[in-house]
Parts: C-alpha cells; sequence; structure tokens
C-alpha cells in the first residue's frame, strides 16, 4: 500500500466514510453460523492470510489517516481520551516499542525505527511524522509515549496493570468506543469494568477469562472478535457525546437503514508486555454499511437471522432495540432462507 | 508453548551448592525483555526423561544480552538440579519457555521490604534493579546460613548499599518479622522468598499485624515430591498414562505426548488445573493455589506437585 490508497474520508458530520470493495473482503464478518451467544472465543493472535486483517500484528488499511485525523479531532475536543496513572510510565513503553518494532517490521514501506543504543528514530510517511527521542526518557517525546503512538495507530488501547490477583484499567488512548468511558473505567478493577454486561455473569465466563488473562505469556498474544450496531460510520460513539449520536438511532427506516445502519466489529488483541508485566488490550474497529455487506448474499442473510433471533437482553446493551423494526425491514427483503453454510468467509 | 534456545556461555560458583549460569540466545539475537521477579522454565533432556525446572531470572532486566539464573543443588534432587550441576557445561545447548512474572512488585507500593531467605535471594536480583531504576523506596532483607552460603552478598553490597541488611544464622544474626514488619508505614508491600518456614512466618506475622491481603507477597515453588507409582486415566482421549514413584502427573503425562498447559511448575499459579473425575483412593495436594473448599470437593488437582495414593485417577482431558 503507498500514501495515494489512503482515503480521504469522515467519520463526523457529512459521513464520506466508505469502504472499497478490497475492505468489504478483507471485512472481519464475526459470524460463523446463523445464531449468536456470547462466548469467549479466544484465539492465539498468530499471523493470518496475507491480505486479512489479521496478517500483521497492527492492521494498517486504507482508512489509517482519516481514522488517525478522527482520533485527533475526538481528542481536541475532550483531553480525557487519553489518561495514563503514574505507575504506568514502563508500560507506555513497553507500548510504544511493541508498536513502533509491529509497524516498521509489518509496513516497511510506511513506517520507519533506527535506533542507536536507546536514541531512537521513529518515521511515519503517511502523517509526515519523524522525531527522534532517548527511549525511556519521556522528556525528549513531544508527548507521553501511549499517547504520541496512540495518535498514530488506528484502534484503542488500554494497559491493564496486574496486581492483587486481577487486572486494572490503569491507562488508555480511547477515540473510538463503542458507548463506554475511560473517565468513567480508569482505575476500575476487572470485574467492576464488566459489571453491566447482560447474560454473561451467570454463566462464569468473565471469572474463566480473567483467569486466562491473569496467566497471559510474553511472546504469545491473543485475539478475538466482538460486535456491535453503529448508527453512521462514526468513531466516537462515547457516552460523553451520546447527545451527537444517540438520536441517530431514531431517525432509522426501512429505505435508509442499508446506508446508515453499520455492523461495527472490534478486532481485540491482548499482549502481555515485557517491562511491565502489563496486558495491552488493543481494540481495532471495523464499520461496515448494510449495503456493503449486502455486496455478499452470505453475509446479509446470515446476519439477517443473527438480528432476528439475538436475545432481547442483548438487543437491548447493544443499544439495536430503538431501531430493530426498520432494520428487519430492511433485512428481511435480503434473505430467501438458503441453507448457509458454517463459516465466515464470504463467496 | 513458545519457547527460546539458549546456549550456556559462562558457569560460576557463587556460594557453597549454588551454580550460576549465564544463556545466551542460540542465534545470537537479543533475548526478550522481561520484568523484576520473573522466572524461565529451562527444559533438561536427560536421556528418555525431560525435566522441567523454573529459576528466577537474575540479570537486570534492561540487559537482553543475556540471562542469568542460579540453581542450588537440592540434597533430594529428583534429577533437575543435578544435571544442571553435573551434565550442563559451557556450551550446552538448552531450551527455555518465553519469561513469566508470578513475583512482581505492585507498583501502586509506596514502600517495598524484600525478605529473603538463602537461594530465595535470585527473585529479588531483577527486583532490585527494577525498583533502583524506578526510584522506588524499599529495602531488602537477606537471611543466610553463613558467609559461605550468602550468594551475590558483594553484588548486592554494591548496588544496594544501606537499602541492603544482612542477617548472617552463624553470628546469631536473626530475621525477626514482627520487629520488621510492626512499624511500617501505610502503603508498604512486603515479599518474601525462602524456606517454607520462614515464608509461613512472614505471612503469619503480616496476618496476626493486620497487613492487608493485597500487600504481602511471596514466592515459593516447590518440587513435586515422591509418592507411590499410579495410572492416570484421560476421559477424553481415552488413554492411560502410568505415573512413577520419581515423576509428577504433569511429567509423566508431557512424557506420553499429552499437551498440558503450565506456567511455574510449582504449584503455585493455578495454570495446569485439571478437573478430577474419579480415582479409588485419595488425591495429595501439594499446591499453594487450590483453597481448603476446593481441596474438600475433591474435584480438581494441580498435576505439577500434586498426587494421589489410589491405583487410579480419572481426569477431564
Amino acid at each position: 500500500m503507498n500514501n495515494l490508497a489512503y482515503k480521504l474520508e469522515t467519520f463526523r458530520d457529512d459521513y464520506t466514510f466508505r469502504n472499497s470493495p478490497d475492505a468489504i473482503r478483507r471485512f472481519p464478518f464475526p459470524f460463523d453460523q446463523d445464531h449468536y451467544m456470547y462466548s469467549v472465543n479466544i484465539e492465539p493472535h498468530k499471523p493470518g492470510a496475507p491480505g486479512s486483517v489479521f496478517e500483521h500484528t497492527f492492521d494498517i488499511d486504507e482508512h489509517y489517516v482519516a481514522e488517525c485525523a478522527d482520533k485527533a479531532l475526538t481528542l481536541a475536543q475532550d483531553k480525557g481520551r487519553y489518561a495514563a496513572l503514574p505507575h504506568m510510565m514502563d508500560a507506555q513503553w513497553d507500548f510504544l516499542e511493541l508498536t513502533m518494532e509491529s509497524l516498521a517490521r509489518d509496513y516497511p514501506d510506511q513506517f520507519k525505527l533506527s535506533k542507536e543504543g536507546e536514541r531512537w528514530t521513529w518515521t511515519n510517511l503517511p502523517l509526515g511524522i519523524e522525531d527522534s527521542f532517548i527511549f525511556g526518557d519521556a522528556s525528549t517525546l513531544p508527548m507521553e509515549p501511549l499517547e504520541y503512538m496512540g495518535r498514530q495507530v488506528q484502534g484503542d488501547f488500554v494497559l491493564l496493570d496486574q496486581r492483587e490477583g486481577t487486572l486494572f484499567a490503569d491507562a488508555g488512548f480511547i477515540t473510538s468506543q463503542a458507548d463506554w468511558s475511560l473517565a468513567f473505567d480508569i482505575g476500575m478493577a476487572w470485574h467492576e469494568w464488566h459489571g453491566p454486561v447482560p447474560q454473561v455473569e451467570k454463566m462464569g465466563v468473565m471469572e474463566r477469562a480473567l483467569k486466562f488473562l491473569l496467566s497471559l505469556q510474553q511472546g504469545s498474544p491473543v485475539r478475538r472478535l466482538n460486535w456491535t450496531m453503529t448508527i453512521n460510520p462514526r468513531l466516537d460513539t462515547s457516552p460523553e457525546h451520546y447527545p451527537q449520536w444517540g438520536p441517530d438511532k431514531l431517525k432509522v427506516t426501512a429505505e435508509n437503514a442499508g446506508r446508515k445502519a453499520h455492523l461495527r466489529v472490534e478486532l481485540q488483541g491482548l499482549f502481555r508486555l515485557p517491562r511491565s508485566n502489563a496486558i495491552l488490550f488493543s481494540i481495532r474497529c471495523y464499520l461496515m454499511s448494510l449495503e456493503e455487506m449486502a455486496t455478499y448474499p452470505r453475509w446479509i442473510k446470515r446476519f439477517h437471522r443473527v438480528i432476528r433471533d439475538l436475545h432481547p437482553d442483548l438487543l437491548e446493551y447493544k443499544g439495536i432495540k430503538v431501531y430493530h423494526a426498520p432494520l428487519m425491514a430492511w433485512l428481511a427483503p435480503h434473505d430467501d432462507g438458503e441453507e448457509l453454510p458454517l463459516g465466515t468467509q464470504p463467496e | 508453548m513458545s519457547h527460546l534456545n539458549v546456549i550456556v556461555s559462562a558457569i560460576a560458583d557463587v556460594a557453597e551448592g549454588i551454580r550460576h549460569f549465564t544463556l545466551v540466545d542460540a542465534a545470537g539475537r537479543e533475548l526478550p525483555g522481561f520484568s523484576g521477579g520473573s522466572h524461565v522454565v529451562v527444559s533438561m533432556r536427560a536421556g528418555a526423561r525431560t525435566y522441567r525446572n523454573a529459576y528466577s531470572l537474575l540479570s537486570p532486566p534492561s540487559d537482553r544480552s543475556n540471562y542469568q539464573i542460579a540453581v542450588r543443588l537440592q540434597e533430594n534432587s529428583r534429577g533437575g538440579s543435578r544435571f544442571m550441576h553435573e551434565q550442563v557445561q559451557v556450551g550446552t545447548a538448552l531450551e527455555i519457555a518465553w519469561p513469566v512474572n508470578l513475583f512482581a512488585i505492585s507498583r501502586v507500593g509506596r514502600k517495598h521490604i524484600l525478605v529473603a531467605g538463602g537461594i530465595g535471594i535470585t527473585p529479588f536480583m531483577s527486583q532490585a534493579h527494577d525498583l533502583l531504576r524506578t526510584g522506588a523506596n524499599f529495602e531488602l532483607h537477606y537471611a543466610f546460613r553463613s558467609p559461605r552460603h550468602a550468594a551475590f552478598v558483594d553484588e548486592l553490597r554494591r548496588l544496594l548499599g544501606p537499602r541492603l541488611k544482612c542477617y548472617d544464622q552463624s553470628q546469631g544474626q536473626l530475621l525477626d518479622p514482627a520487629a520488621l514488619l510492626s512499624h511500617q508505614p501505610l502503603g508498604t508491600h512486603v515479599y518474601v522468598c525462602g524456606p517454607g518456614g520462614m515464608v509461613d512466618a512472614v505471612l503469619d506475622t503480616a496476618a496476626r499485624l493486620g497487613w492487608p491481603d493485597a500487600h504481602v507477597h511471596h514466592e515459593e515453588f516447590l518440587a513435586p515430591p515422591v509418592g507411590e507409582p499410579f495410572a492416570i486415566r484421560l476421559a477424553q482421549s481415552q488413554r492411560v498414562v502410568e505415573v512413577g514413584a520419581e515423576e509428577s502427573m504433569l511429567e509423566a503425562m508431557e512424557a506420553a505426548g499429552v499437551d498440558v498447559p503450565y506456567l511455574c511448575r510449582g504449584g503455585a499459579c493455578g495454570r495446569c488445573e485439571l478437573e478430577v473425575l474419579a480415582t479409588d483412593g485419595v488425591l495429595e495436594h501439594h499446591d499453594h493455589y487450590l483453597s481448603e473448599d476446593e481441596r474438600r470437593a475433591g474435584n480438581k488437582i494441580m498435576p505439577c506437585v500434586s498426587r494421589a495414593k489410589c491405583t487410579f485417577i480419572e481426569l477431564n482431558l
């Protein structure tokens, strides 16, 4: 991918975000069967098929430049989207090292990293950034390491400190969250920030997931997919800005749902970090309108069935309930009831 | 589980019965970074058997050119420490797991009291480097049998100066946990690694003085005890694995090619927990992980150190 392939588009106001046919084909469609129920669905974060979103440690795609511009806008409006407690500085440097080394290795035409001892030079060609700094000395960077690289990698990032047999969300760079708040969750322990997920506690899922994460090993990162829906291709669906996007849910009609309603898939990664023993939780957001999804009939048929049969608690939790009727009215005609093979691949 | 291939580049005797090994990457690359208090599990191929023991990393975490470990020859060694002392030479290739930290410094602690007994000094070596680097408020209390047993004491004196307090038992100097813990400021954390009696004394004292559990840390890797032979029935794969008197359930399953997850191999972390479906005898729990209630329930076992007095035990695996 060269510079020219990055699209100029917006994730707010006039919403000019669109996926190219190539971006649709590589979209991480999360439903491998016609019914959805919450599960931990964790797998090793190993390099996936060439061209897929799993190919590299951090996926950079055609939306990179526009998404970084949107991050900067959100952060300019609300400084609280970046926060780090003082004991997380080692974890911040771990994050900077992991992202810089990964991008320079995986996209050598776009990003370059050179090291002379502790003096590092970082070059980001798509964003026109070049900085030299002393690794480990935050005063030599324009801002703290997590904010610096959080602005230059697509997705959101939380650094979890491990202590007292649990994990604490003690630092984060959060500008494209699906209706949760860093300002609210910072410093919270695992069970506190997962408190509100319905249908989950009684399954013991969170307990098992925590146990798994506490023994997550360096060198063996894992990933999972999560999903929800968003009206308009908006990255910043934060509770703080609810008045700017919440009412859009009421404007969904059977006619416009294909353009307005988007499947929002989060590719979540979990990495044990070396110096800090902290865990990096990365949340990369992919958006696809239903019209775009319908270019693959297998996907739109399956999505219709998933939404039609979703547990009422989950419809409520994912905020779909208020426009469920017009959504179904748009989806139903796309589904002829054909039996679909298991699996997430498009035809 | 991913592994690192290393070569022994130097060996030194640093105290009576304690041998120090320097490991470098077999391909000459940098080794992964790690945090103070981390350990690695070293795989040792001794003929038909493979021993796997956890050893704390001693080197400064910022130095990725090599790892350093120290191995004490256990009097009743099942083979691991004897292998390291008698078979391993400069140039020997070893396989190690990536570093794991089950004994991390609490980064929100205001003050840190490190308490070491004998070979229990090892996890504090890398922690001391981290604590110095971050400018933390800490002190290290190091008890040993005699100067001949005091591994790394000169190096620690140079590094830590007055932060190091030594207790030479041959001179009648005893470490008194009550005196140490009774006058510490709020927000202090204590970390202890050493013989079982010392760990228990520090934990009991802290509990008696009302220290919050979250401020009291210990690391105590156990070696699997010997017992009588028995058989493991694997319910899912319909296989039977014989466990010898001198091997652990985990080792027996690994030798039979069964993939069982593990991290510490010392009964501390809980990663290797397996579900017990049935047995015709009694489980002998040796781990630090299961609660009293879980032991009574009798349906979980840590195969790294625990075994059973029985003819068979059936696992959900």
